[in-house]
């Protein structure tokens, strides 16, 4: 888990390097090239593309789905693509100042970004607004048991402990219909867990771990005072977390 | 950027993209807990103040919150549009093309209508013959069942209307397509889909339930505002004050009375 966090850090904090890719033309441009392209656009038409951005990326976001630069190049940014870099930092500025929202890049091979939020989440959102809440708190229910157990736990595990507070991966649940479907799939594609093979198990084995948006979303050390509180005691208690999420903590801020 | 958008607007401003639409009540609670979450100086009634600084901060982005009533009471609501595409290309992301086609046709059969109402009878027939691709009944359903809980469309007893989302977003739009067909209240000069309309035909204006019931609040012996004949519809009642209703239960409450003693061939 900690191999795993160390890469995803430094993943967060790569440079978007404009490097030849399947995009071909994207190579990383001139400074004169780049001065060159601000003056044969108008501020009127960046200021557009900004836009433009901004809603294609929030539109992907509504179903949690990981952005492509390439996609984005293809679809919104087109000739403008020697502007990319400064398109997206404004696109990202935006992102903070406006929505409270921030631009996170999941796979700097490939250039993939998520929108993870800046804002906290709050738990007493007023008279149902906050749709997808229950699936927020199944959720949270998962991330806490990996983090208390390390960082990785076999998925067995996990659906003992769901079990017992009668959610059945097994069935159809009234609420999240089909709770293995939700989380597998759905959870893992919006980048809040990783469902992998465990190598060498036979019978097959998976086990979860926390996926990128988890890592950037949701602090570790809320999660434990929140445990902590459950349990009456306090969250330094449990020595390990309590390093881990200190640490993370300021990482993210 | 005239003022900046502190942590509280931002919250708010996430709320408006994840529902799409809230009531004034829910705004006005949600703007109170957005900003005690974030220690910000609460002002009860400085809501549209409150919304002013986001949409300033919004205008770049051609988004905007815009508020407008409901059809069905004249509830107010907020809801967070999308300048750039004013028309249904806005839900393209949502849907299939034969899934559009069918709400294109939906509301070209509710504009087309005097009260604003399409029987699921009639959407089914017409997905029948959906030029993209046909849908079987089942399928059809299921999308109908889509547009109401995406909040695009409403659903009573298998009477479809156009949601309150869909008007406040769609309004540059409905009134750039269907400019010959849509009719503007004549109390609140909105876009009225259902309503009543005046029985003199040299007259035909056409007002919301809720304001025919707040015009002739009290009135024993009723009249058009426009041509004085007498206003022969059954009046509804005003239902009960916004502020003492939850939004959810005023979603699923019945529309005013009288929707089928007024319905009548289309008058061109
Ligand atoms: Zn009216
Ligand atoms: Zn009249």
């Amino acid at each position: 888990m900690s191999q795993n966090k160390r890469a995803a850090s430094q993943n967060r904090r790569s440079q978007v390097v404009l490097d030849e890719d399947d995009e071909g033309s994207l190579t990383q441009p001139s400074v004169s090239q780049v001065h060159k392209a601000r003056e044969n656009f108008t501020p009127v038409q960046v200021d557009r593309k900004v836009a433009e951005v901004v809603q294609f990326i929030l539109i992907k976001d509504q179903k949690k789905v990981p952005v492509r630069r390439a996609d984005i190049v293809k679809h919104v940014i087109k000739e403008y693509r020697i502007l990319y870099q400064d398109i997206m930092k404004r696109a990202d500025r935006t992102f903070e100042q406006v929505f409270g929202l921030k631009l996170v890049e999941i796979d700097s091979k490939n250039h993939v970004y998520i929108l993870t939020n800046r804002l906290e989440q709050s738990r007493d959102e007023p008279n149902g607004m906050c749709p997808g809440n229950t699936k927020t708190g199944l959720l949270f229910v998962i991330l806490s048991v990996i983090f208390m157990k390390g960082g990785s736990v076999k998925e067995t595990l996990v659906w003992n402990t769901l079990k017992k507070l009668r959610v059945d991966a097994g069935e159809k649940h009234e609420e999240f219909g089909d709770v293995k479907k939700l989380i597998t799939d759905e959870f893992v594609r919006q980048k809040y867990l990783e469902y992998v093979r465990i190598p060498h198990t036979e019978p097959l084995e998976y086990e979860f771990r926390w996926g990128q948006r988890a890592v950037s979303e949701v602090s570790k050390l809320k999660m434990l005072q929140f445990i902590a509180e459950l349990h009456d005691q306090e969250p330094q208690s449990w020595t390990l977390q309590y390093r881990e999420a200190t640490s993370t903590e300021n990482n993210l801020r | 950027m005239s003022r900046p958008m502190g942590d509280s607007h931002k919250r708010f401003l996430q709320t408006m993209m994840r529902n799409g639409i809230i009531s004034s009540v829910q705004a006005k609670a949600l703007y109170r807990h957005c900003c005690e979450t974030h220690g910000a100086h609460y002002l009860p009634d400085k809501l549209e103040e409150f919304i002013d600084v986001i949409n300033t901060t919004l205008q770049p982005m051609f988004m905007h919150i815009r508020k407008g009533s409901s059809e069905e009471d004249g509830a107010q609501h907020y809801a967070l549009v999308n300048m750039a595409e004013t028309d249904i290309t806005r839900m393209s992301s949502d849907y299939a093309d034969n899934e559009l086609e069918l709400f294109r046709k939906t509301m070209d059969m509710i504009l087309d209508t005097e009260n604003g109402i399409v029987s699921s009878t009639d959407l089914l027939n017409c997905a029948d013959r959906l030029q993209t691709k046909k849908m079987k009944k089942k399928e059809t359903e299921h999308v109908l069942n889509k547009f109401v809980q995406d909040k695009w469309l409403n659903e009573k007893q298998g009477e479809y209307t156009l949601s309150t989302r869909c008007i406040i977003e769609m309004e540059q739009y409905i009134r750039k397509v269907y400019q010959d067909l849509i009719r503007l209240c004549y109390v609140c000069h909105n876009i009225v889909l259902q309503g009543q309309i005046c029985e003199n035909p040299d007259c035909g204006i056409k007002m919301h339930y809720y304001c025919v019931a707040r015009y002739f609040k009290g009135r024993i012996d009723p009249h058009c505002p426009s041509c004085s004949i007498f206003w022969a519809h059954e009046i509804p009642e005003i239902q009960s004050e916004p502020q003492s209703q939850s939004s959810s239960a005023r979603e699923t409450a019945t529309p005013a009375p009288s929707t089928s003693t007024t319905r009548r061939s289309r008058r061109l």
